[in-house]
């Protein structure tokens, strides 16, 4: 293939890269919005079911904003910082960004413009933090949420989305890891750690933040004794299924290009989704006695997960094989939580960062160009471990950090009453549905009346005259 | 003047309804209810964690009747929503003081 460039040796806008990249960007903000928020809403009890889907919208609000000020420069800005981030003022604001840019390089491609490759991250970013809420559900400040998210995104995730894929330590970087334990060749380590689109930056970073962060903040009121069921398991799977349709957009986006990669990532990505949901209903029919409509949906995203950092490298039917794998794993991990005592109320840990782990180390084990079980030795295997375990320690570290800080700060817990109550009028002063209509009276601030006029016969007689004029 | 109070499984209320309106009763109160008696709860599975679920969904109905009907009333409530299961529910009929229609402000058996 030739390089598509103008007669300046400027490379040449690809018109089709930049379609497809736009459309994936937006496949990607589904997910978040609102795929991820129905899934884990739908996964919590009925008092809890808006703050669950605000925790993932007011991440993306706040995510978006940092990522376009300070996140993008600092994950791909172009001067590197001892391989850990990138200058954040390099590109600060997106001042600076280019109106082509061809990211890694690729033969045979065109750039897009840089806005869209912002835009695709930024997506990126949003919903990793969001990952993180579903562990800690019904029991936390919204505000100390959205503090948690500015700084978690800042500290673990620019950090290590710049080592993994802004050339930083966990690259192919000379200066990188895997170049200083297998030695390098023209500049690029001979073995290249494979993240395609977010095991280690996405899942097993906001996996491990979620077990961090239950272990700081504690069980909710009644975890183990009182049933916290799913409220909405139709709900469930509609997030689900966005999350699916999403993480096209995640996966295949992440080629950059409209290709024969992006094509295999695309099958990949279906077939392991297909086997992971399949496996965990396996294990749940072999162990439990039925097949549940929660533990496919429970599948559907291990595999997601687990295909995420593999899609590129793997064959469609070692894709299977990862799936059903990740699937198997994923359900049997859920248990833990209740032999362990810990209260990840959703089980980020066990779908995003066993499955996350699994399918970063299992693509050193089913790569068709370097995997162990092709013959290709244990070099990539090595590596791969190496990159899942920087991210398991570096996402470790920075959480407990900021999560025992704002313990003693701002504190994260609301009140145990709050908490028995429900979240959602504490904290939001809504409730998710009203099905059996209660028509109840507009308050006193809807009145114009003050605060302190809160007395019933004055509300009464306001209601009454601003009443008859409605 | 009477109230019928009837718990039913909620899948029989389309026969009881028919039953009662071919008997001449000509209006009833249901709603939603949840308890248990013989029939105990039954146990679902969220991701491997078994729940217990001890209530039972069911539905009230409620007939407000003449004195003289009551019994039979009962009757064809009881033939109609019997399947010979456990958890088919009770019916129980206690007087009532006075009974007001509020639209025409009708008060006694008129107001049935």
């Amino acid at each position: 293939m030739t390089t598509l460039v103008t007669a300046t040796g400027e490379p040449k806008i690809d018109y089709a890269a930049t379609a497809y990249m736009i459309i994936c960007a937006s496949l990607v903000l589904l997910m978040t919005v609102p795929g991820l928020a129905l899934f884990y809403g739908g996964l919590n009890r009925v008092k809890t079911v808006l703050n669950m889907m605000m925790m993932s919208f007011g991440a993306f609000g706040l995510v978006g904003i940092i990522y376009v000020i300070y996140g993008y420069s600092m994950s791909f800005g172009p001067n590197d910082i001892g391989g850990i981030f990138a200058n954040p003022f390099d590109k600060l604001g997106l001042h600076d960004t280019s109106h082509i840019v061809n990211i890694f390089h690729f033969n045979g491609y065109g750039g897009i413009p840089e806005l869209v490759f912002v835009g695709f991250q930024l997506t990126f970013a949003a919903i990793t933090v969001a990952l993180i809420s579903g562990a800690i559900a019904d029991r936390v400040k919204f505000s100390t949420w959205m503090v948690f998210s500015g700084l978690w995104v800042t500290l673990s995730y620019f950090t290590i989305a710049h080592m993994v894929w802004g050339g930083g330590l966990l690259s192919a970087n000379a200066n990188g890891l895997s170049a200083k334990i297998f030695g390098a060749a023209n500049g690029v380590a001979k073995v290249v750690p494979i993240d395609f689109a977010g095991g280690t930056v996405v899942h097993i970073n906001a996996g491990m933040a979620a077990l961090v962060l239950v272990l700081v903040i504690g069980k909710r009121v009644g975890f183990g004794k009182v049933a916290m069921r799913p409220h909405n398991v139709p709900v469930v799977m509609l997030g689900a299924g966005l999350l699916w349709f999403g993480w096209f957009g995640f996966n295949a986006g992440s080629e950059l290009a409209p290709d024969t990669t992006a094509a295999l990532v695309w099958i990949n990505t279906t077939v392991a989704t297909c086997a992971a949901m399949l496996g965990w209903l396996v294990v749940e029919k072999l162990r439990d006695g039925h097949a549940t409509s929660v533990g496919a949906a429970s599948g559907i995203v291990a595999g997601l997960v687990a295909i995420t950092p593999a899609c590129g490298a793997l064959s469609p039917i070692g894709s299977i094989v990862l799936g059903a794998v990740a699937g198997g794993l994923s359900a049997m991990a859920v248990g833990l939580k209740f032999r362990f005592g810990y209260d990840d109320s959703l089980d980020v840990v066990g779908v995003h960062l066993v499955s996350g782990l699994w399918g970063t180390i299992g693509a050193g084990l089913l790569a068709t160009s370097t995997g162990l079980f092709y013959g290709k030795g244990g070099k990539q295997l090595v590596i791969q471990v190496v990159i899942a375990l920087s991210s398991v320690i570096i996402s470790g570290v920075v959480t407990l950090v900021l999560g025992l800080a704002l313990k003693k700060t701002m504190g994260w817990r609301i009140s145990r009453d709050d908490e028995l109550v429900g979240i959602d009028q504490t904290e939001h002063a809504e409730s998710g549905y009203d099905l059996a209509e209660r028509e109840g009276r507009l308050g006193a601030a809807s009145l114009g009346l003050h605060a302190g006029a809160m007395r019933h016969e004055e509300i009464t007689d306001a209601y009454e005259t601003n009443g008859a004029s409605a | 003047m009477k109230l019928v109070t009837a718990i039913i499984k909620p899948h029989q209320l389309g026969d009881v309804k028919d039953a009662l309106e071919a008997f001449g009763v000509n209006g009833m109160t249901v709603s939603e209810a949840s308890g248990y008696g013989r029939q105990r709860g039954h146990s679902e599975v969220y991701r491997g964690a078994e729940y217990t679920v001890d209530f039972v969904p069911k539905l009230r109905l409620e007939v407000l009747v003449e004195d003289i009907d009551a019994t039979s009333v009962v009757d064809v409530i009881l033939k109609a929503a019997q399947t010979g299961r456990i958890g088919d529910g009770k019916i129980w009929v206690v007087p009532v003081e006075d009974v007001a229609r509020v639209r025409t402000g009708e008060h006694g058996a008129a107001a049935l």
